[in-house]
């Protein structure tokens, strides 16, 4: 929560491969509360989004309603925004890939937005696979309306008001995962060296790319009951496994143990190496990835780390069998037939 | 007692049962009666069911080409036993009454008004079909062949006609031409001179063509450029898309890749079409949906957005009876205030209104044009009589010099001369139009954030009240500019001095053109003015203050048309008239006509 921001850098920080600046990915100035978690994340996916070398106006970032859906506003300001209505961001970025298969994704949301409203348009999206990074900004609560739970809070769960959530909670990682997307990750708010790197594999993905960010809102559900405070995840996450991201264009080494190391290769070429615990987790396994998560919740502990990856996933344009040329490129010639097939539709009519 | 003697005026009612296969031989019996030049206009009345339950298919003939539903009835085909009684019952004194003697009609049928037509059409087909699957579907073939030779008319243009419609299934032409044959046969063997109906070919069908207006929509919106679909299945819009499919298929597949030039989404609702399409246009495609009203109860959300964040969005209506669920299979037109003002807070959205296929075809092409240029939804505001009745209807037409009007967009040349003062909806044009810029275009310029929410000139949140208010009032100058812009009212002036005046609109026009000729017998004159599009023009302000009274012809219960126009122009309530009729099926022009002579009569008056 700051209303300055200084415009120094230093002069000595150099562009990306596309000549672009941090600032450049830069948005305007953040209105959540200090120490809000989101601002973290957002803070990761402009570091993500430079470490790629996305030039930012090939990015549409989307959103619902809530604190997290304001978060558009406060990152990549040369991107074009939307933020839609409640719940309802799949939806448009639906619509908007459609349109143009050729940008990166952004959508942004919350809690609140996607296990509850936004619960239907959430497994749609997954289900037909839609190529966008999906970001769920998860602290348990709906923060603009001072704190009620929502959906992804843990049954027993004490937010600021004292009493505890009576009701079982959404894993929306478990959904993503059974619905079919191709990358799911779950990482924290506070942990930038596993979200950055996550972050740009999910940007790698082509296909739907869900992550679950626990991300703590700090005024309403930061309670020592709470198991969506920072200090509850610090103590109760266990990574599956830590891992490196390298672009396809570099060059791939490994110095890791055999057996420990898992490679998976994305669409765009680029790589995952996993570095695991354990070798018998294989992170293709759609089923294994559910048990773990289930297993971890049992135990009361939250697993991160990326989760699941179906590197060959088709995403929906694939689905459609669409052209690929972006679709709101295409003028008169290449989409209206012309009179002379109108009249032949006439006749056929007679 | 006489019956009722009559060439090329009257209405013949098939009662079917639901999933017998009915529809292909009825269609053809109206496409024959086409063919031989004469006027016709068939109306399925079928229930929300997909097997067993009534249906039934109404066609009136009638060569000075009134179009709309009549409501007598002259004779009945009844192969329903359900509804028999009431089928038979409902028949015009006079009237003709076919029916499968089969078995034999019961004492109930005793009526001495009408002309029993008995056809033993089980009997026949089981004689002549081996197949038990085809029997079913040959019955109905071969009363269409009795038709043929009791209503007097050319067997060869049913034969071809078969031979037309089963030409990718040549298999099946011998058994249905053998049917026709079959039921013809014995119509003349039994009842040569019974029935005194007759269809003669005459010369009135012009270069019209017969068509759904849905399958009219969908080519409207793929003539128009439409490229990504998002939608949810409801009866009676299906069909829109289904055809926007079925011609996507046709044209618009690439063909080295076999590729679509466009993107079909089947949404997980209806809330989720209207976000597609939405999203799709905010990002520079064209883009639509259909739906009818309890999806636009449910995409109200959506259009609230739109309408303030000012992104383009087509939605077809086809209106059905409301409210709630209501009758899906039924027409209304009740639909006119939930999507004039469709969403919460101040808003009002473009209508239009189609009266015929032709209509639905233009006006769905001019809605994206209009969508585009004035950057907010806009409706056409079909229904189930025009979208899934096939029509007569003028020839569909296009220009191949038209370009889309994509409205106000900058490219990336324009954002580059621009400089920094740019301003999504800075009306520079006063307008009430702001120009946007699709994602991508400019790597520096031209960005901005769309949102529901409060926001000044430049797409910043605001909660100035000051900045609020100046842009609300920028969309009403917007509103203004669309009334600019919408399709012009059709006028008739019959009277310069008349006294009255009618207003109709969409499906009701058929109708209101017969009753102005109704009631001209009647020495009845009145001027009319068909609405086609919300805002009003100015015309029909002028019009309704040309007149005493002016009668508003509508097919829903509240007169909502008429609420709308007391509210657009503050017209006095009391000099508007609602002709209403909301009972689930086309109205007729009875039903107008003697509501205007009745008032008039009362008031010992002239019009």
């Amino acid at each position: 929560m700051t209303f300055f921001r200084p415009s120094f850098r230093h002069p000595d920080l150099p562009p990306n491969e596309s000549g672009y600046y941090l600032k450049d990915y830069e948005g305007g100035i953040s209105t959540l509360c200090a120490g809000c978690g989101h601002d973290s994340t957002n803070a990761a996916i402009i570091q993500a989004c430079f470490e790629l070398s996305i030039p930012p106006h090939k990015i549409a970032k989307i959103s619902g309603i809530g604190c997290s859906s304001k978060s558009p506003a406060y990152l990549l300001g040369k991107a074009h925004g939307f933020n839609s209505v409640h719940g309802r961001m799949p939806s448009i970025v639906t619509g908007a890939n459609m349109a143009n298969r050729d940008l990166l994704y952004l959508g942004i949301s919350g809690d609140g937005d996607t296990a509850s409203i936004g619960m239907g348009q959430f497994a749609h999206a997954v289900r037909r696979n839609l190529n966008m990074v999906y970001i769920m900004m998860n602290n348990g609560c709906y923060g603009l309306t001072k704190g009620q739970y929502s959906a992804t809070a843990d049954k027993g769960s004490v937010g600021k008001k004292g009493d505890p959530n009576l009701l079982e909670s959404i894993d929306l990682c478990e959904i993503a995962i059974q619905l079919g997307a191709g990358f799911v990750g779950r990482s924290f708010s506070g942990d930038k060296r596993q979200l950055v790197p996550m972050l740009k594999a999910a940007m790698s993905h082509t296909g739907m790319a869900f992550i679950d960010v626990i991300s703590p809102c700090v005024t309403f559900n930061n309670t020592p009951g709470s198991t969506k405070s920072y200090h509850w995840v610090r103590e109760h996450s266990e990574a599956t496994n830590t891992f490196d991201y390298v672009p396809f264009k570099q060059e791939i080494t490994t110095d890791y143990e055999d057996g420990v190391t898992e490679s998976v290769v994305l669409h765009d070429s680029s790589v995952i190496h996993l570095h695991k615990t354990d070798s018998s987790i294989h992170v293709t396994d759609r089923r294994q990835a559910v048990d773990a998560l289930e297993e971890h919740k049992k135990k009361g502990l939250i697993l991160t780390g990326v989760l699941y990856i179906d590197p060959d996933s088709e995403d929906t344009h694939h689905i459609l069998n669409t052209s690929q040329q972006p679709l709101n490129t295409l003028g008169e010639k290449d989409l209206c037939p012309g009179n002379e097939a109108l009249q032949s539709i006439n006749e056929s009519c007679r | 007692m006489k019956n009722i003697e009559c060439t090329n005026d009257f209405v013949i009612r098939f009662a079917n049962v639901n999933g017998s296969g009915s529809a292909s031989a009825n269609n053809l019996f109206a496409k024959a009666v086409f063919r031989m030049g004469v006027p016709v206009s068939p109306k399925n009345i079928f229930p929300s069911n997909i097997q067993g339950l009534p249906t039934w298919y109404e066609v009136r003939i009638n060569e000075q080409g009134y179009l709309g539903r009549h409501g007598d009835v002259d004779m009945v085909v009844a192969m329903n036993g359900q509804t028999m009684k009431k089928d038979y019952d409902g028949l015009l004194p006079g009237g003709y009454f076919l029916y499968d003697s089969s078995r034999k009609l019961s004492e109930q049928y005793g009526r001495d008004d009408v002309a029993l037509i008995g056809i033993p059409l089980t009997q026949l087909c089981n004689d002549a079909f081996e197949n038990p699957k085809m029997r079913g579907l040959l019955k109905n073939i071969i009363y269409v062949g009795a038709l043929a030779f009791l209503l007097d008319m050319e067997l060869e243009v049913l034969t071809s006609s078969v031979e037309k419609q089963y030409r990718k299934k040549s298999k099946l032409i011998p058994p249905n031409l053998k049917a026709l044959q079959l039921g013809y046969d014995y119509a003349r063997e039994n009842y040569r001179g019974v029935c005194k109906l007759a269809i003669s070919r005459r010369d009135k069908v012009g270069d019209a063509i017969i068509i759904d207006g849905n399958a009219a929509t969908g080519l409207g919106a793929l003539y128009a450029g439409a490229t990504v679909v998002g939608w949810y299945p409801i009866t009676p819009s299906t069909s829109v898309i289904e055809s926007f499919g079925r011609y996507a298929d046709r044209f618009r597949r690439e063909t080295e890749t076999g590729q679509l030039k466009a993107a079909i989404v089947q949404a997980e609702d209806e809330l989720a079409a209207l976000g597609i399409v939405i999203g799709a246009s905010w990002n520079g495609a064209r883009a639509f949906t259909a739906t009818s009203g309890p999806g636009v109860s449910l995409m109200s959300e959506f259009l609230g957005l739109a309408y303030f964040a000012e992104i383009p969005a087509v939605l077809v209506n086809v209106q059905r009876t409301g409210p709630s669920t209501g009758m899906p299979t039924r027409t209304q037109q009740g639909d006119i205030l939930s999507c004039g003002y469709a969403s919460h807070g101040d808003t009002k959205q473009v209508l239009l209104f189609p009266c015929n296929p032709k209509e639905c075809f233009d006006m769905t092409a001019d809605a994206f044009d209009l969508a585009e240029r004035l950057q907010t939804p806009v409706i056409v505001m079909s229904d189930l009589d025009l979208g899934m009745n096939d029509h007569m209807s003028p020839p569909l037409g296009w220009d191949d010099s038209r370009i889309y009007d994509r409205g106000k967009v900058f490219d990336k040349d324009q954002l580059e001369e621009l400089g920094d003062s740019w301003g999504r909806y800075l009306d520079v044009d006063g307008d009430g139009i702001g120009y946007r810029t699709y994602p991508g275009t400019h790597p520096t310029k031209g960005a901005y954030f769309t949102r529901g929410t409060s926001h000044d000139e430049y797409s910043k949140y605001t909660e100035e009240s000051g900045a609020y208010e100046q842009n609300m009032q920028r969309l009403l100058q917007k509103w203004e500019t669309a009334r600019e812009l919408v399709p012009a009212s059709e006028i008739t002036v019959n009277d310069e001095t008349a006294a009255v005046g009618m207003l109709y609109y969409g499906t009701s026009t058929d109708a209101a053109l017969e009753a102005v000729d109704q009631l001209k017998e009647q020495g009845i004159v009145i001027n009319t003015l068909r609405i086609k599009a919300f805002p009003f023009q100015h015309d029909v302000k002028k019009f309704i203050r040309q007149h005493d009274l002016v009668y508003v012809v509508e097919q829903n219960r509240d007169g909502q048309m008429k609420t709308l126009l007391i509210n657009d122009f503050g017209i006095q309530p009391d000099k508007l008239a609602s002709v209403l009729h909301y009972d689930g099926l086309p109205i007729t022009a009875r039903i107008i006509s003697s509501a205007i002579c009745a008032v008039i009569t009362n008031k010992g008056g002239k019009a």
